[in-house]
């Protein structure tokens, strides 16, 4: 009997053990808001639709050529770039940590650009055939 | 496909500058300020298919030794990346020399997307990536974009490239990325805010003016006007795709 107590009670403090550790869980991210003033829509809004109001925004703007709309990438960039690297990737990124933190893969910086204010360099170090005078291989 | 259908953009412009002139303020219209209409024109608008957007080059004046548009245009869209190969650089435009063999005469042009009515590239494309806007413009979705490469075979003017690593450089409003076919846009970006093409500025900054772009539907812009005076030339006008650039002087 003091043996089957024993044992449960190891049983227990170990499924409470267990528990405490899962409820802290994985850290949460993160999410530095370094901007000042306002985002284009509630806190709560932008966390469920962002991808949404993205999404038909980029259509519009590139099927349809409507621009200046509210939602844009370049808007979202040039508020939430951090201070420190002045991108919204890395691993304290306004984008990054966040998604890295729900496993969602975020395909957009593939093409876009995740730095703010940046101007590329041109062509001066550039080898390939784009530079040279004369026609295409 | 939503189109404007009071007035033309153009129009738009013009009123806001006369009314910016005029009164000399900075609000033109109720909620409507200057500091709107010179950075985006039309808001809310979009591309409309009452311009047709078009290019008018002068390969009398284009000369040989000047690669100002392609540095211009590598410059504005952000192509900087150095390959392995260089075969494999994208091209937006390019610059040709023709040499007649019994004359000997030369010419020299710049070359990139004509910009189709009839674009090849669309009619292939087998995810409706590639697509014309409203006003002329012929350009790749990216985001559609499977990088089957259908297009650049499909073009008669090997106008596309296709990007081949991975890029980190981009500019902001020129996004591009590896696993996709790209061409000129007419840099559209800049077309939207009522700029023109970074080639056809970088042109006329080097004195050549061989390069004009405006509207080819609107009977009073230079480019229209031009092309009403002189004999142009669309290239492989045999395929009837109607292009939106066209040679004087070939």
């Amino acid at each position: 009997m003091v043996r089957l107590l024993a044992l449960m009670a190891f049983l227990i403090m170990g499924a409470v053990a267990s528990f405490a550790i899962h409820a802290a869980g994985v850290p949460k991210p993160m999410v530095k808001v370094e901007g000042s003033g306002q985002c284009i829509a509630a806190t709560e809004e932008m966390r469920i639709n962002h991808m949404n109001m993205l999404g038909h925004q980029r259509d519009r703007s590139l099927r349809q050529g409507i621009r200046g709309e509210k939602a844009s990438l370049i808007g979202c960039v040039d508020c939430h770039a951090s201070k420190s690297t002045g991108s919204v990737l890395g691993k304290d990124g306004f984008c990054e940590s966040c998604h890295a933190f729900a496993a969602v893969k975020v395909d957009c910086w593939q093409c876009h650009q995740p730095k703010a204010n940046f101007k590329a360099a041109g062509n001066a170090g550039a080898t390939g055939a784009a530079g040279a005078v004369g026609a295409k291989p | 496909m939503t189109e404007p259908n009071d007035k033309s953009r153009r129009g738009f412009l013009g009123a806001a500058a006369v009314g910016a002139a005029g009164l000399g303020v900075a609000a033109i219209a109720p909620g409507l300020h200057l500091i709107e209409v010179s950075q985006a024109s039309a808001p809310g608008k979009g591309a409309s298919s009452k311009v047709r957007w078009g290019m008018l080059i002068d390969t009398t004046k284009c000369a040989s030794d000047c690669n100002a548009c392609v540095n211009a245009c590598n410059s504005e869209n952000g192509i900087n990346e150095v390959l392995k190969d260089p075969r494999q650089g994208s091209q937006w435009i390019r610059k040709i020399d023709l040499k007649d063999s019994k004359s000997g005469i030369t010419h020299s042009l710049p070359m990139m997307c004509q910009h189709c009515e009839h674009p090849p590239c669309v009619d292939v494309c087998p995810t409706h990536a590639s697509m014309k806007r409203a006003d002329g413009i012929v350009l790749v979705d990216r985001h559609t974009c499977i990088g089957c490469r259908y297009c650049m075979l499909a073009c008669p003017y090997k106008a596309r490239s296709f990007v081949h690593m991975t890029l980190t450089e981009q500019n902001p409003e020129v996004p591009r990325g590896q696993g996709c076919v790209e061409s000129c846009t007419f840099c559209v970006h800049r077309v939207d805010k009522g700029q023109i093409p970074a080639c056809v500025e970088a042109c006329a900054n080097a004195e050549h003016n061989a390069m004009l772009f405006g509207d080819l539907n609107d009977p009073n812009s230079a480019i229209a006007q031009r092309i009403a005076e002189v004999k142009t030339t669309q290239v492989r006008a045999d395929l009837k795709l109607n292009v939106g650039v066209r040679y004087q002087g070939i």
